[in-house]
């Protein structure tokens, strides 16, 4: 146990109760993620990749083995709003304005008008959204509302940021352009960030470690620490490093699927 | 304005229609009326012409077929007779000056809304407050839904002059609360119905959200769940008001009501003067027309203001 490490995934066992019998989304998962970290988990769907992710956020209890978040349980770190969650569907509230929307968590925690207008201006510099504090989410295109939604998870300052498949649904070139804009961002603010993926170039593109998962049960099947450089421009991923990185992460997800 | 032309060929058509249907309605009537004028008819005397059909007697008394349209106590008046009973009793009312004479459907309409607007309320008030419970609690949701259904079984006009008779029992004074209850009978349900389904229309990451924030059940009750049923409310309202008005007027009928357009229907029955059950039928839609529309357009304005305009 390190002293730095933030989430700390110890055994990890879930299993949901259907009518066709128990599903093991969950078994034997263990993991450390460190300060600072950009953790992806990639694997295909039923891995248990987005599972995992809601243990840690406390949306799922899971049925064995332990977890940390900063020391505490899921729940302790909950309350503490120790983390920001960001989901695939933006869900902005189309009766709020960005800005609105952005100071939805800020109301609920009871922060003060003056500091909810001071973060709010503050958190969309940060995603490159000011200026379009009085608009409505409809006004928006998808890749805007998302970067509206990240903005929503950031606002709070919580030292973690949770992202569940947040550009899932964009298009390529959207998609590369965010994950440029979610790198400085993840720079500038140095937040440990724990992110689902089914992109292999996005998850050996943006991250420091990455975990290659696999289903039935979902399990852990490859850790993969980066080689690559904090400063990663767009062009980096025609590197040899990169295309190395990418193509241990193709086996991994090769051999999970072997097993069925 | 682009539906104005399809609005008006359609009401064309049903004035067509109707224009048309008054002759064989008015045929017996208005023979008979000119045999004992004096006019030849064929055959002669009202009894052996029960016999014969319409079409026939409109054939061999061609001549007599117009006076149908122009009948004192028609069977099925004109669409023109209709207006100027209802301007008679609405618009040359108030050119008299005297606007809340009880000769007049303003009056009659008056105390009609009086009832609808408080049954309406009410409905709505009991509609949301058990669409919350139902949403929030199972028990309630089990407990309370299948007699909402059930309650909406029941004819209303068997209800109606039982919750008049209770009323009365407890010691209420007058027609108005009865009459308000019997409406919000009726309204009550697709409130309820409309509202639980908005409650429920967020989606369970908008819940998860909320949770990861760790708001508390008021907190997402005001900021998701309500705002996200403001479109479902709007909609359920305007049914909700429709179905108020329904109410109050089948509270007014069985029960011996003189005032309020289902008594004006019921008295133009009893005394055979149809022209008065078309011009109170006609005022009643007119009044359910403009309060749907006034609703309709608080809707709009609302949703703009939230920014959920379609």
């Amino acid at each position: 146990m390190t002293e730095k490490s933030v989430i700390q995934a110890n055994a990890l066992d879930l299993t949901f109760q259907t009518n066709d019998g128990p599903v093991h989304a969950l078994k034997g998962v263990s993991l450390d993620i460190g300060k600072g970290d950009f953790v992806s988990f990639i694997g295909p769907s039923g891995c248990g990749k987005t599972t995992f992710l809601r243990c840690m956020a406390d949306l799922e209890q899971p049925t064995g083995g332990g977890i940390t978040v900063n020391g505490t349980t899921p729940e302790e770190a909950r309350k503490a709003r120790a983390y920001g969650y960001v989901f695939q569907a933006a869900g902005l509230y189309p009766w709020r304005t960005i800005g609105r929307n952005i100071s939805l968590p800020l109301e609920i925690m009871g922060y003060s008008k003056v500091e909810q207008a001071e973060r709010v201006a503050r958190t969309l510099e940060l995603v490159e959204l000011s200026g379009f504090e009085k608009k409505f989410p409809w006004q928006l295109s998808g890749g805007m509302q998302q970067r509206a939604s990240i903005a929503r998870a950031l606002a709070f300052d919580a030292d973690i940021l949770l992202m569940d498949e947040p550009f899932g649904a964009l298009d390529e070139i959207v998609r590369d352009h965010l994950n440029e804009q979610l790198l400085q961002l993840w720079a500038r603010t140095e937040k440990t960030i724990a992110f689902v993926t089914h992109s292999i170039p996005e998850a050996v593109y943006l991250s420091t470690k990455i975990v290659v998962m696999s289903p039935r049960p979902g399990r852990i099947t490859d850790v993969i620490e980066s080689t690559l450089p904090k400063e990663r421009p767009l062009d980096i991923r025609e590197s040899p490093e990169f295309l190395e990185i990418a193509h241990r992460v193709r086996d991994g997800l090769r051999a999970g699927h072997a097993y069925d | 304005m682009r539906s104005l032309l399809p609005v008006l060929t359609v009401l064309t058509v049903i004035v067509g229609i109707w224009y048309l249907a008054v002759a064989p309605m008015n045929v017996r009537v208005a023979l008979d009326q000119a045999e004992r004028a004096g006019d030849a008819i064929v055959p002669e005397g009202s009894v052996p012409r029960r016999e014969i059909s319409v079409w026939r007697l409109m054939l061999d008394n061609s001549k007599h077929v117009g006076l149908g349209y122009a009948l004192e106590r028609p069977r099925l008046p004109t669409p023109a007779q209709v207006g100027q009973e209802l301007w008679k009793t609405t618009g040359a009312m108030i050119a008299k000056g005297r606007p809340w004479s009880k000769r007049g459907l303003i009056y009659h309409g008056w105390i009609t809304l009086q009832s609808t607007l408080w049954g309406f309320a009410l409905g709505t008030l009991l509609g949301i407050v058990g669409a919350v419970a139902i949403v929030y609690s199972r028990t309630a949701q089990l407990s309370l839904m299948p007699w909402a259904i059930i309650s909406q079984t029941i004819p209303i006009v068997a209800l109606a002059p039982m919750i008049i008779v209770l009323s009365s029992q407890l010691g209420i004074e007058g027609r108005g609360v009865p009459k308000a209850i019997i409406s919000a009978y009726l309204c009550f349900f697709p409130v309820l119905v409309g509202m639980v389904k908005g409650l429920r229309a967020p989606q369970s990451s908008q819940l998860d959200l909320l949770r990861t924030y760790n708001a508390n059940s008021l907190q997402s009750f005001l900021r998701l769940r309500l705002p996200a049923s403001v479109p479902y409310l709007f909609t359920s309202l305007k049914v909700g008001i429709a179905a108020a008005l329904v109410g109050t007027i089948v509270g007014e009928l069985p029960t011996g009501a003189i005032s309020g357009l289902g008594a004006r229907i019921l008295i133009g029955d009893q005394f055979g003067t149809p022209l008065a059950i078309w011009s109170a039928l006609f005022a009643a839609a007119v009044l359910a027309g403009a309060l749907v529309t006034l609703l309709d357009l608080i809707q709009r304005l609302t949703l703009k203001r939230m920014g959920m305009a379609t």
